[in-house]
């Protein structure tokens, strides 16, 4: 019994292993980050999970959007590690939601009170290291991503 | 979120014990969106001198610029601003983007350096503004998203904004793409460098500062 907990526990640290692995060159990995993953974080706690995730050269798609607080951070955060972290370059950000469309006065009332009691899901953010993308070009109603040659 | 509070809170209270007339007026937007420019123009219409240099190669205002004392006047009114020209704020810096413009590596990274930190020092003047001009290059795309956080945190911040389409001389300018794009927002469209319609855009001014 002893021997089978132990061999269990040998194969469980053998799968943390696989994913500390860097990434490879030419691989391009794209993190979906649901909304449920950042609503009990704080802001500090949201931009640390964003640039870990940034700083493994992965490229992030956020279910929802920052406050342009965070935003700020984020950029703050972003430009303090450049020349401090070996290759990183900055982000790059972009967000699109359906904010900008056409509401009634009652459809624009129950967004706001939705935004209030859940966050701004109805949006989509996507942020990368620009080591990886090259540029992300948006409108209102597009997002547009260009990646690094590699 | 403590910040904006805070920040708003500052703000009421300032503006009950404020000296009229007293106005810091921001420069923010991307590099090379012709900030120092406008500021150039303003101190130059106003007090015959420039506030600083301006260049093709982004990020050439790597510090905040302040300007004190500079007196507008307009239909008998007068105002006075304290005139502060930001870095332009952008979300990534490649030291080997200045070796374009013939900067040598070691030059070239010190500038990114300083352009990092002008980035930094950018974000945290926000907090010190009364009133902000974004200016935004009405050559390129306007949805960047420097634009829309730049804007997203004077509104958080409660501060009047006026945003103005810069470089409309040019060709490549649209304009109405950048009104679309900011459809709450008053957008005026200028050229700092030859002075196009830089009559609408003080008229505009004056409107702004009646919001603070």
């Amino acid at each position: 019994m002893a021997n089978k907990k132990k061999s269990v526990k040998k194969v469980s640290n053998k799968t943390k292993k696989v994913s500390k692995k860097p990434v490879k060159k030419n691989n391009l990995t794209i993190h979906f980050m649901p909304y449920s993953e950042i609503v009990n974080e704080d802001a500090i706690g949201r931009i640390k999970k964003i640039m870990g995730i940034v700083l493994a050269q992965k490229i992030i798609i956020l279910q929802g959007k920052l406050h342009p607080d965070e935003e700020a951070r984020l950029i703050e955060n972003s430009m303090t590690l450049i020349g401090n972290i070996k290759d990183f370059q900055g982000i790059e950000i972009a967000a699109i939601s359906g904010e900008n469309e056409n509401k009634g006065l009652f459809n624009k009332v129950r967004h706001n009170i939705a935004k209030i009691l859940v966050g701004e899901q109805d949006a989509i953010t996507i942020i990368g290291p620009a080591s990886v993308v090259k540029e992300i070009t948006q409108d209102p109603k597009k997002i547009e991503l260009m990646l690094q040659k590699r | 979120m403590i910040k904006i509070i805070k920040n708003f809170a500052r703000r009421i209270f300032s503006g009950v014990f404020k000296k009229k007339g007293e106005i810091k007026l921001g420069f923010y937007g991307s590099p090379n969106a012709g900030k120092t420019s406008l500021a150039n123009r303003i101190c130059q219409d106003w007090l015959g001198e420039d506030l600083g240099s301006v260049s093709k190669m982004p990020h050439e205002t790597r510090e905040i610029q302040i300007k004190e004392k500079v007196l507008l006047e307009r239909d008998g009114k007068k105002i006075e601003f304290k005139l502060i020209d930001t870095p332009g704020i952008a979300t990534k810096i490649d030291f080997e983007d200045f070796m374009k413009f013939g900067l040598k590596k070691k030059a070239a990274q010190g500038r990114a350096k300083e352009a990092t930190q002008g980035i930094i020092e950018s974000i945290k003047w926000l907090d010190d503004m009364d009133a902000v001009i974004v200016l935004i290059d009405a050559t390129m795309n306007p949805y960047s998203q420097v634009n829309i956080t730049i804007i997203g945190n004077l509104v958080a911040r409660n501060i009047p904004v006026l945003i103005v389409a810069n470089k409309i001389d040019l060709k490549k300018a649209d304009l109405k793409k950048v009104q679309g794009a900011f459809p709450e927002y008053e957008v005026v469209g200028i050229s700092a460098k030859s002075g196009d319609n830089i009559e609408e855009f003080y008229e505009e001014l004056f409107k702004l500062v009646k919001k603070v």
